[in-house]
């Protein structure tokens, strides 16, 4: 019989096995060690991990109906039995001490608790009070790439179909509608068409501005592998700030911020001139397009921009071209010609396969649907796409920013299938959903900075936010966390733990977390994950999606929601599913989800096979079988390569304001921290943020290692601890802030701007200066 | 109360020197790597001041080069992230 002591003792002996397993390939320890130590009468059942949007697969030991263990699966072909070291630690934030449990509703400005019923009728009261006085559009929901499959898709039918307005969006607007974008503009479909297989094939990776080492780190493990074991193998870093990837890099190149679109259009120019374009690829499945320029930052409320395709031919694009020949841009990209005709020439080699891989350095820019129609040109001019280890893999940040934000489409554009401006989409949601097709508006409203800014002007009057934090993940959240105060805004959030998003709700409802609900997540190689319910939610927590349920249930749509509530998750995706039937979508069924670690779209049913290369007709049955690759998305089966220019940043440092402020994540923490901040290891090794300066800077400035210094923008202020060749090395003149830190707020400090096509906000550049504290 | 596990790395040539003296020590227990010189190092105490009295040990043994710290659990786990903010 073993004891609950004895069992932590076993599961840190075989976190740090596995761990070891990770740093040093090929490390063994005797069968009968790890057999023992992983022993015990628990109970293992596979799930992806919560986390991020590579996916991993995990199994989760429960014992006496307690998540006990997380283990990687060795039967997930994501991770092949890897995990960091968020994933291992994962289930311990739920023990937390400060967990939400009961519903608590603002009365006199404190919180009373009560029951989930009564929580319930008030939200959906108030909901419906709402629109009768102020109109449908009046009352908004904020979900998340982090939601579940049929979390998003019954928060969709929820607003668009039942109440009918498009006040829907989510916080993966944040991280992936840029990649979104481009994918659309240059493809006419969304995600990536290659899979991670690519990396036991590629001989380059290029990651543009992804420290991978950090926010990926099992895919980065799996490149360091095959570095290893295989000969010809290179990893190109090419960012604004060395970091651990850098340091495991092949070659390191900095870059001015913003510079990338510059670097991106120089590789093209090489390219061409070097005789490196694959010219029939060109010729039979591309065509050339430009957009409009000088196209705002959107930092103004009611931003609106439209863009306009004109199509344009070769010859044009090369004369553009010869603006960004190597040397002309060294100057605007820090970067040197050599090193552009470096990069270029492994584009170029016809005998080296190549992926691009990118994250939220190319999609948080407000030129972000730019830089990602960008980086498509490189692999079109030289064909090197969708085939094994050839291919441009824009990596996502959320576990379902892929198979809830952009496949359910939480966004306010979109449907499940397709967008709400289309005729037959709407039609098409209307039949499944059963409700009167003129339910459904056909312009989308609020986008997500929009929304907020909506909140603050008092236009929305009520909002929902589930499984997000917003006032600590928004850019200028010195304007949104006091719009949120507002008494014009009725606020209710859902959540596991208390956050500051929280702090201002007028009522809190406790969420049920990953393991105590089950749902599926799609990753970032369009791979479906499906989970069962281990364990039961403490207290009155209950799945997002049956909240939203029940709140309808309340307004009187419940004939839309005939859903049980023991197995509402299959109904609802059973019911999606329908959505995406045909060649060119088709999600795997249930059974097999609930089956295998995961199916990549489009699913061949015939076969039982995934998709794993898309608009290559050798793999992608959904092709036009004459040709040798069919980008389907478009109507002509062609990809567009877009001439879009450099353009600068929309705040420059000058002498006030005189560094670069880059913001992002840190291995340990998960985004806004409210979960990885609760795990005792992970909050200890990185108990705060920090600001990262160049030593040179730093030295300049008289400030030490440590030392409290003031990072202050034209929007707010924040304090922190300095930096100073620790663990990353921003470049002269550029600071870097991790965002996790609820107590050292960044984003009181970034600004709003964003990429006037996606909506996408630019956290990665704005101009701050230091002083001491 | 701490149980903790590490990776641990001996200094050249010690790993079997190592193992002896983290066996011998209170509170720990070892897990060698049978083909690398790797160890695996679970810590078990019952309050602050062994685990502190543990790391004095730990810091002054010879044979060892570095610990890596993989995870923490306690009984009473639960980091009070809003407490130490305010």
């Amino acid at each position: 019989m073993m004891n609950r002591r004895n069992f932590l003792k076993k599961a840190a002996a075989a976190s740090a096995m596995a761990a070891a397993a990770t740093m040093i390939p090929g490390i063994l320890f005797a069968s009968d060690q790890v057999d023992e130590k992983l022993s015990g009468n628990i109970s293992w059942t596979k799930a992806p991990c919560r986390f991020c949007g590579v996916g991993c697969g995990i199994l989760v030991g429960t014992q006496n109906g307690k998540a006990v263990a997380v283990k990687g699966d060795p039967n997930s072909s994501v991770n092949k039995g890897l995990l960091c070291v968020k994933g291992y630690h994962q289930i311990m934030c739920t023990s937390s001490a400060d967990r939400l449990t009961k519903p608590l509703v603002k009365k006199n400005g404190k919180y009373v608790e009560t029951s989930m019923e009564e929580a319930l009728d008030f939200v959906a009261s108030k909901m419906k009070e709402t629109i009768e006085k102020h109109g449908k559009d009046s009352v908004a929901m904020y979900t998340s790439g982090q939601s579940t499959i049929p979390e998003g898709y019954v928060a969709s039918k929820f607003m668009k179909g039942a109440i009918g307005t498009n006040n829907l969006d989510c916080n993966a607007r944040l991280c992936m509608a840029s990649a979104v974008a481009g994918f659309l503009t240059t493809f006419g479909a969304d995600e990536p068409m290659g899979c991670y297989e690519d990396i036991e094939h590629a001989n380059v990776f290029v990651l543009w501005g992804n420290n991978m080492a950090e926010m990926h780190p099992v895919l980065f493990s799996r490149m360091l592998d095959n570095r290893l074991t295989r000969k010809n193998v290179k990893i190109i870093d090419l960012a604004t700030r060395t970091t651990r990837t850098s340091k495991a890099a092949d070659k390191s190149i900095l870059f001015t911020p913003q510079g990338d679109l510059a670097i991106a259009n120089a590789i093209c120019y090489e390219i061409i001139n070097s005789g490196w374009a694959n010219q029939s690829f060109i010729e039979k499945h591309t065509v050339f397009s430009k957009g409009k320029t000088n196209i705002g930052y959107g930092t103004e409320d009611k931003f609106a921009f439209k863009d306009q395709a004109e199509p344009i031919d070769f010859e044009q694009y090369k004369t553009f071209l010869e603006d960004y020949r190597p040397d002309k841009v060294e100057a605007l990209t820090g970067v040197s010609a050599k090193d552009i005709k470096y990069l270029a020439s492994l584009y170029g080699d016809p005998n080296l396969k190549v992926v691009s891989y990118w994250c939220m350095g190319m999609n948080q820019h407000t030129r972000g649907t730019w830089i990602n129609n960008l980086v498509y040109n490189i692999h079109l001019l030289t064909g090197k796409i969708s085939q094994p280890g050839n291919g441009p893999f824009s990596l996502t940040g959320q576990p379902s920013a892929c198979g809830t934000a952009r496949e359910v489409g939480t966004f306010t554009h979109k449907l499940p299938k397709g967008v709400v401006t289309n005729k037959e989409n709407r039609e098409l949601a209307a039949k499944i959903w059963k409700v009167p097709y003129e339910n459904i508006p056909d312009k989308p409203t609020y986008h997500a900075t929009e929304m907020f800014r909506a909140v603050d002007r008092g236009d929305i009057k009520f909002i929902w936010t589930q499984v997000t934090n917003p006032l600590v993940s928004l850019p200028k959240t010195s304007r949104y966390r006091p719009a949120m105060e507002k008494e014009s805004c009725f606020v209710v959030v859902s959540d596991v733990f208390p956050t500051p998003t929280s702090d201002v709700a007028d009522v809190i409802l406790p969420a049920a977390w990953h393991v105590e609900k089950s749902g599926m997540y799609g990753n970032s190689e369009r791979r479906t994950q499906y989970w069962d319910q281990m364990v039961e939610a403490p207290g009155e927590a209950m799945p997002d999606a049956w909240m939203t349920i029940e709140i309808a249930k309340r307004m009187g749509y419940g004939d839309l929601f005939p859903y049980s509530k023991e197995n509402h998750h299959e109904e609802i995706y059973n019911e999606y599913r329908q959505f995406h039937v045909g060649k060119k979508h088709n999600m795997a069924p249930l059974e097999v989800l609930k089956k295998e670690s995961g199916a990549i779209w489009p699913y061949i049913e015939e076969t039982g096979k995934s998709t794993q290369w898309r608009f290559n007709s050798k793999y992608d049955p959904a092709c036009n079988q004459e040709k040798e690759f069919d980008f389907y998305g478009k109507p002509n089966g062609k990809a567009i390569i877009w001439q879009r220019p450099y353009e600068p940043a929309p705040e420059m440092p000058d002498n006030e304001y005189p560094f670069w402020l880059n913001t992002g994540r840190v291995i340990e923490h998960w985004h806004t921290g409210s979960m990885t901040r609760r795990i005792p290891v992970l909050h200890q090794a990185v108990p705060n943020a920090y600001v990262e300066l160049h030593p040179d800077d730093a030295k300049q400035m008289g400030i030490r290692n440590k030392e409290n210094v003031k990072v202050i923008s034209r929007r707010g202020t924040t304090v922190l601890p300095a930096s100073i060749n620790e663990r990353g090395m921003p470049t002269k003149g550029q600071v870097f802030v991790p965002f996790f830190d609820e107590s050292m707020m960044i984003n009181d400090v970034t600004l709003d701007a964003f990429c006037p096509i996606s909506k996408e906000p630019d956290y990665k550049k704005c101009a701050v200066r230091i002083e001491k504290a | 109360m701490p149980i903790k596990s590490y990776i641990a790395f001996p200094q050249a040539n010690k790993k079997t020197q190592l193992i002896k003296v983290l066996e011998s020590t209170t509170h720990c227990e070892v897990t060698p790597s049978i083909n690398k010189d790797v160890l695996v190092l679970v810590t078990d105490t019952e309050n602050d001041q062994q685990e502190e009295e543990l790391q004095r040990v730990l810091d002054n043994i010879e044979e060892l080069e570095h610990l890596n710290l993989v995870s923490g659990f306690s009984d009473n786990a639960s980091i009070e992230k809003r407490k130490s903010n305010q």
